[in-house]
Formats: C-alpha cells, structure tokens, sequence
C-alpha cells in the first residue's frame, strides 16, 4: 500500500530546533544594519524533525516508478540501469569534497579522469577534441551551434539559417534560435529518412548547419548520412549531430566517419548517468579539429608539469556554465565506460539494437508501424490499429502503468500522429521484455473488447489520471501559508 | 554476456529467431558496410566491479578532497555539513533512477519534492513564484537576462556588475553571444566593494533592459539592493541580483523584498557535496506577472479523477517540445536530483536550523577576518560581508606553493579574477572549518614581520 504524505510546510511544528553544527554560540549579534537584515524570519520555512523528514521523502519516493523498479522504455531517453557502483565512485571524498578552484596540482586525479573521458568519448564517436563542460543535452546543443557560429563568423559571416529535419527534438530548434538562427525545415521521404538529394536541393550559403538526429527520433539509421554531409559541406555548412541515440551507434559507425563536425554527447542516456528525475546530465560536446579552438573555455591541456586548466583560448565561444561541468556525473560516466571497455560498448549497441528490433517484431501487426526501415535501439508504432474502438496512444500509456510498467514517449516524434515511442535498451532481459509484449498485446485485446477500461486506465495507481487543463487554467505553484488546501 | 546485460546466448538466439534474422550484424546491414568497418572502439576491455573501485580510489586519492588540507575556498562553491538524511534519499533508486514525470500517476514523488523545492526557492528569495530549476547559478543568470530581454524587447543594454562573479558575467556573454541585439557593460564597484551607485547612476538609461547584481557578491560582500533597485526601476529596467551563496539569505533581506524583479541562485550550498564544481542547481524566481515569460520546467498542484491532490507539469506551452524555436528557453529538463538534495537538506534544517547555520557562518568569518584585520592585515572592503571576504597578503605570492608544502590553500588568489586587486585573497570560512585550521589560517597570512617575530 502507499501512505498519502501532506507538503513538508503542512507538517511539524513551531519551535522545533532543527539540525544542528557545532559552533553555535547562541549569540545574535550581526553587524548588519537593519535594512539590510531578513525580513520575515524564514516565516513559513519547516519546522519538523528528522524522522518526519525522512518518512515524508520515503514515502514520496515509493510514489515513483522509476529505471530500478521497473521497465521504462521511455523512447529517446536510454533508460538503461544505472550502476550502483558509480554512486560509490562519485561519493569518494577526494571527488565529492574538491573545490573547483584548488591548485591544480592538487586535483591531477580528477583533471586525469576529464583528459580520460574526453578521450573515450572522442574514441567512440570518431571526432577530434572534447569539452566536458555543457550541463545537459540541451546545453551541449547549444555550446555546439555557437562553435558553428563561431566558425562562420571567423570566415566572415554567421550566415543565417540552420536546416533540420520535421521529426527532430523541440531543443534543437530552441537551441538553434538561441544562437540568432532561423529554423528551416528538412523534409524526409517515405522510408522516415533524410534524402540527399533534397538536403542539396535547399542548401545555399545561407545555410549554417544542418542539425540532425541519428538514428533519427523514429529510431532508423539516415543511410545517406555521407552524402546529405557532402551536399552541406558543398556550400560551406557545417552538419551537426544530435547525439541523443548514440546508444545506437557505440561500435556500429562513428559519426566522425559519416560527415559529422559536431555533436553533443547525453551522458545520462548512453552512459548511464542517473536521470535524477530530470537532471542533472551532462552533455560534452565533440568537434572535428577545424573547430576545436571554438570550444568553451577553459580547456584541459598537458605539459611538462602535469594536466592543467588554460584560459588561452581567444577564440572560445566562452563559458557555458560555472566551474569545470557537471564532474559528479563525468565521474560515473567513466565509471560506466571503463567497467565496460570498448567492447563492452560495442556489446552494449549490439544488445540494444536487438532488444529493439525484438519488441518490434511481437509488436507489430498488433500495433501498427508507420515506418517498416529497419529499427535501431528504438521502435515508433502508433494508435492507428486501435483508434476504430476509441482507444488513443494516451490510454495505452494509462493502461500500461496497471501493468506495472512506465509508458513509453507518446505523441513525438511530431511526424507520427499518435507515436509510441519504445526504447527498452540493452539492460532488460528477455524474460522482461516478454512480460512487456504480454502487458501491450493484453491492452490491444482489452481496446477491442472492453475500450472503457483502458480508456479510464489507470486504476491500479495510487492517484488516477489527473486534471492537466486545470493545472494550466488555475496556476498553484507552490504552497502558500493562508491557501493551504485541505487534504480531503 | 558482457558488462551489464542479462542476455545469454539461448535468449539471444530466440530472439534472433522471433525476428527473423540469423545474427545481430544482419540488425545493421544497412548501415553502410565501410563505416562499420572502421567504427571499432579503441579503449581497453572492461574491468570487474573491484578493479574499477581500486582505479577510481586511486584517482580520487590524487586531489585534495579529503587529504586534511585546510581549504578556506569559496568563491562560488561552498563546503558545509550535510544531515545523513540528504545523502540517504539521494540514494533512493526511485528518485535517482526516474526521469521526467510525464507520467504523473506514477511520479508523484518526484512531482511532488519540485513542487516543495518551488516552494523552498520562491521563500528563500522573497518572490511569487519559482521554476523546477536550472543547470546552475550562472546558467541561471543568463537565463533572467534573456527573460529580462522578452519583458523589455525594446531595450538592448545589459549592464553587469564588475562584482558579479566573473563565470556568471563569463555565461551571460555566452549566452547572448548569438543575439546580435544585445550589448553588456560592466558597471564598476566602488572603494566599499559594492557596485559603484554613483557610476550605475550614471550608466542606467532608457535602453537600459536589466542590470545583474551578486549578492552577495564575488568578494562576499552583501550588495545595497534596495538602493540600486530604486535606481534601476526609475530607470524602467528590470533588477536581478545572482546569489552564489544562498545560505545568506537565511540572515540578509531577501532579493524580492530588497526590489529584485528576478532572483537566482545557485543551490550547491544547501545540501550538495562542491564536487569539484558541478552538479550544482540553480534556482529561479520571480513576480506572479511575469510567470509566462519565465524559463524552465514548472510543477502545478491539480486533482485526480477523483478530487484527490496530485502535481503535474504545467505551463508547457512556453516551453521548447511545444513552442521549438519560439520557446522561452531551450531548456530541456531541469536539475531534478540536485533540487530534491536542497529541498531535503531545507526540510531537515528547518527554519531555525538554517538561521543559526548561517549565524555560525556569519560569526566564524567576522571572528577570523578580526583578527586578521588585528594581525596587521588590510581587508580593503568596508560593507557588511556574510561568510567570505577580501583580505590583502604577500601570501598570495605563494598561494601554490603554500597549498602544496604547507597543506593550506589560503582563500583564492583573487588576481586571477581581477588584476586590479592584485594581492588580494578571497577567504571563505564556514561551520566546516576547525579552530585549528583558522589558527593555520591566521598564520600563513599574517605578514612576514609579523611571522618571523614569532607573532600569533
């Protein structure tokens, strides 16, 4: 059973002491003058002691479905298992306890681990120079189509346009006008893939990149990725990879062999970060030599002396975030790459890919499969077969949850009306995956013949579906102390 | 098989089978057979789970972490104590293994502690209303500027503190790189270590869009807001002050109520380890009517089918997946287990535990700056401070050296940041520095005089 759990401020009460350091002298002497002095006490802050805390965050978390409790085939997001280990490897004090700002001669441990992972990453993706500082996928766009940028203002002009496909992540085109570009469309031909030909079509040297995802968000490989790369090297663009589905590719093709110049990494899909219930990640970036000296600043370099931060980087696009990254996560990235090894990883790709195309094959004809190219890591069916009894990808989703799985991404990509988007990754057995095939063919049979349940679905959680309209209509968006609710 | 996945080969040949292929390179054929080729992994087979300890022990036995360095740094990363409680939960597969909650029904948890952690950052900072969070504080910063441009598309001047930390003024240039529309200018800070009012004046025009103030500041010292707010609002600009050390807040007025209009922080302070600078959080608030233009993940409280109380995503349509090229952001997730680490630590501290911590700090750092300031040393900044501030030392000629031969890494050799201030140290003391460590301290930078008489 799940206890219901009230917000931590509707618990406890006034005067509790709270958790104590030592040094308390008990005196309240500031020098501050009193302008300058808080205002209302923290009026409002909790007042509950550490048992009560704990239970209430237990309580919360047995709320969550999450990687270790279940399958979580969330479609673009490589919910693989994360690693126990590398909690213990991030929580090693001399990692946990560094200062960003020690000597650093003081940190040739942690500046060793960064020259390493930067190293593999390059090793896996077939490009030239790595920076580990973007705090996220989004981020790490970001930072790479500011090198682009940079670049192009290098040879004179930014240019003003930057190409991607229909089926791609809403980030890239948020990244991409972040950078001052206009967004145009790639279309894709009937297989789900880009055409070279049409890539050449409308590329002019207005066009600064093409952003693209591959294996693209439908989960199949773009077998003309050379020659689309060529048609944008011809007019001077530069082509960026989204490397979200790297998971597809460790060992299988380097995006550096196929015409790449920039891309960004997502350490917690392929190298199984914890996704910490959206963050944190991390999202280095990796570029061909020609653009190497745009990368943030700092940037790790090696002398006589041992591994050192230089600033000496004039043609940066400059900081992305504070500090050196998200370290913790660079710490169990490579906590994952180097229990692996190279070809663990490649084991890793392969696994996946038939994870993928094994769900795919009992799947389909029960659900139906707008694009028949061969599958990748990842799978997109949509509603199609089930909408004549009423019954939409959302229900399905629903439904799944009863069964004691999460849902896969619905609705993206755009290109498919009603997209189910599975990705079960390598780390699920058959055995697993079997008992998935059961709870999706089960739900088919129930739309045919009891359509309400699923509709209504789900009925096994703790809450039931809940009022998203009313949440955007009547924003509350936190707790105030005179609109407590009460809990009914 | 290999590393993490189950499959043996019984399981894989069923597979195979029930696909329809006879190996798993028929999977990938279509992949052009020369990129295959050529896309072997050049790194070393995988090690057992003992070996990988052994080499990461190893690694982390090469910094300074945990060596009984005394390391009085601060400067945008801050050591304190964390309850046994934070870590415990941090560890809870079902938040650190979950990601977005798309699916509300089952991620409640995770729905409900950002819905506590809005909670948490819109009182820490005396504003209406709080986003899920950001990558960091100087993320964060750049990201009010861009939402101070949306508010005021007509004006194009962003004018910087010189005292705002350099990464987050570094990370707003960055940021606004690409938008060609918009100009920053550093605004000075005067002989006190504040931003220089009389040259903000100054500066402050009807193009002005914002103006970003740390506070504390860079040196540690705790901004007048609520005077160069009064400037900046005459001036029709928006004020956002950046705050690295959110523990002041428990003792300084809030930004909201000192006339911020966007207020962020970054929340490594309360609750997370400085892990060599990252991951940290940043947190984001503002006034209710700004709420559709401000950036990032928002968590609302709704009901379910049957009027019970539940959390959703909310107000998504400002954001990237529905909006592209035209959202708010280009911000993705937010900085989900770094938010739950501060919003367990603020639960466990409480509203008295967080005053008397930020007390102890408070005290800790005047005390040792006293006698500093006693041992002959000039600290060149008069305004109020929290637990960091300015001290100048000959020692900082031998900042590496004294880190290295004598165990002590004496504040941060602000030099590197500013060379007008040349042989200044920034020190940070807070409740995790010893008696011991402060006498070590006082020693190393007392001045050699001083030193050699034998002085304490």
């Amino acid at each position: 059973m799940l206890l219901d759990e009230p917000l931590i401020f509707e618990r406890g009460s006034d005067g509790r002491p709270g958790w104590e350091v030592p040094g308390d002298t008990g005196s309240a002497e500031f020098g501050l003058p009193p302008e300058l002095r808080r205002e209302d006490d923290l009026a409002g802050m909790p007042e509950v002691g550490e048992l009560e805390v704990l239970r209430h965050f237990v309580r919360m978390s047995q709320w969550n479905l999450s990687a270790a409790t279940t399958l979580y085939p969330l479609g673009s997001c490589t919910m693989k298992y994360n690693p126990v280990v590398n909690e213990d490897l991030a929580r090693l004090p001399g990692f946990a306890a560094l200062h960003p700002l020690v000597p650093d001669a003081l940190a040739q441990g942690a500046l060793e681990l960064i020259e390493v992972l930067e190293q593999a990453l390059a090793a896996v993706c077939g490009l030239d120079a790595v920076s580990l500082q973007p705090a996220a996928g989004a981020q790490g766009e970001l930072t790479g189509m500011l090198v682009v940028r940079a670049h192009h203002v290098d040879r004179g002009s930014p240019r003003t346009k930057v190409l991607i496909p229909a089926s791609a992540h809403g980030t890239n085109p948020a990244s991409s006008a972040l950078c001052g570009y206009d967004v145009a469309e790639v279309p894709v031909n009937a297989r789900g893939l880009l055409d070279a030909d049409a890539v050449a079509a409308i590329m002019d040297e207005s066009v600064a990149a093409l952003m693209v995802t591959n294996p693209n968000t439908l989960g199949l490989f773009e077998e003309e990725m050379e020659a689309v790369a060529r048609a944008v090297h011809a007019k001077g663009g530069l082509v960026y990879m989204d490397g979200a589905n790297m998971n597809a590719l460790m060992g299988v093709a380097k995006p550096g062999d196929m015409g790449v110049d920039v891309m960004q990494f997502n350490l917690h899909k392929t190298f199984s970060t914890p996704h910490g219930g959206g963050g944190p990640g991390a999202g280095p970036v990796a570029v061909r030599e020609i653009l190497r000296a745009y990368l943030p600043t700092p940037r790790l370099v090696r002398d006589g002396s041992g591994l050192r931060w230089s600033d000496d980087m004039p043609k940066s696009v400059g900081r992305v975030r504070s500090f050196h990254g998200n370290f913790g996560i660079l710490v169990r990235a490579l906590g994952y790459i180097e229990r692996l090894g190279g070809p663990g990883l490649a084991e890793a790709t392969r696994l996946a890919i038939l994870n993928a195309n094994y769900l795919r094959a009992r799947l389909e004809g029960t659900y139906h499969l707008p694009f028949t190219s061969p599958s990748m890591h990842e799978c997109v069916f949509s509603d199609r077969n089930l909408a004549e009894h009423g019954v939409h990808t959302l229900d399905v989703a629903k439904r799944l949850l009863d069964h004691g799985f999460y849902a896969p991404t619905i609705y993206f990509p755009l290109v498919v009306k009603g997209a189910l988007m599975i990705e079960p990754t390598e780390t699920e057995s058959k055995a697993t995956l079997d008992e998935f095939v059961g709870a999706m063919l089960s739900i088919a049979e129930e739309a045919r013949t009891d359509p309400n349940r699923v509709r209504e679905a789900p009925h096994d959680t703790r809450l039931s579906r809940l009022d998203e309209t009313r949440a955007a209509r009547r924003p509350v968006l936190r707790w105030r102390p005179s609109v407590t609710p009460e809990q009914p | 098989m290999s590393g993490y996945s189950p499959h043996t080969p019984t399981d894989v040949a069923a597979m195979l089978e029930a696909i329809g292929v006879g190996s798993i390179d028929d999977l990938v054929k279509h992949v052009p057979a020369h990129l295959r080729a050529s896309a072997g992994i050049d790194l070393p087979a995988g090690l057992t789970e003992p070996e990988l300890r052994a080499r990461f022990a190893a690694l982390a036995a090469r910094n300074t972490g945990a060596d009984g360095r005394a390391v009085f740094l601060g400067a945008g990363a801050y050591p304190h104590f964390s309850p046994g409680v934070v870590n415990q939960i941090l560890l809870r597969s079902e938040f650190a293994t979950a990601y977005t909650p798309y699916q509300p029904e089952v991620s409640q948890g995770t729905l409900q502690a950002i819905f506590e952690f809005q909670t948490f950052a819109a009182l820490l900072l005396g504003l209406e209303v709080a986003n899920a969070s950001m990558y960091d504080g100087a993320s964060a910063t750049a990201e009010a500027v861009l939402m101070a441009r949306r508010l005021l598309p007509d004006r194009r001047v962003v004018l910087l503190s010189r005292a705002l930390h350099p990464h987050y003024r570094e990370v707003v240039a960055t940021y606004l790189r690409g938008l060609g529309d918009v100009e920053v200018h550093e605004v000075p800070f005067g002989d006190d270590g504040r931003i220089d009012l009389a040259a903000l004046r100054n500066q402050l025009g009807t193009d002005t869009l914002c103006v970003v103030l740390g506070y504390p500041n860079v040196f540690g010292v705790i901004e007048d807001v609520p005077t160069a707010a009064a400037a900046i609002h005459d001036a029709g600009a928006l004020c956002i002050t950046a705050t690295c050390e959110p523990l002041a807040l428990a003792l300084v007025r809030s930004p909201g109520s000192a006339g911020a209009d966007i207020a962020v922080a970054e929340g490594q302070s309360l609750g997370l380890p400085v892990s060599y600078g990252g991951p940290g959080v940043g947190l984001f608030a503002t006034h209710d009517r700004f709420l559709r233009s401000m950036p990032g993940r928002i968590v609302g409280e709704t009901v379910d089918g049957d009027g019970r109380r539940g959390f959703v995503l909310t107000l998504a349509t400002r954001e990237q997946h529905i909006r592209r090229e035209r959202a708010t952001s280009n911000i993705c997730t937010n900085q989900g287990l770094c938010a739950l680490a501060v919003t367990v630590y603020l639960s466990m501290l409480g509203r008295h535990g967080l005053r008397r911590l930020a007390r102890v700090n408070y005290q800790s750092a005047h005390a040792t700056a006293a006698r500093l300031d006693a041992a002959g040393l000039t600290l060149p900044f008069k305004a109020p401070f929290f637990n960091e501030f300015v001290v100048r030392s000959d020692a900082s000629s031998r900042w590496e050296q004294l880190a290295m031969q004598e165990g002590i890494v004496a504040g941060f050799p602000l030099g590197r940041w500013y060379p007008e201030l040349g042989d200044a140290l920034l020190v940070c003391v807070t409740e995790t520095h010893t008696a011991s460590q402060i006498d070590q301290l006082v020693r190393t930078l007392q001045p050699a005089a001083v030193r050699s008489a034998g002085g304490r």
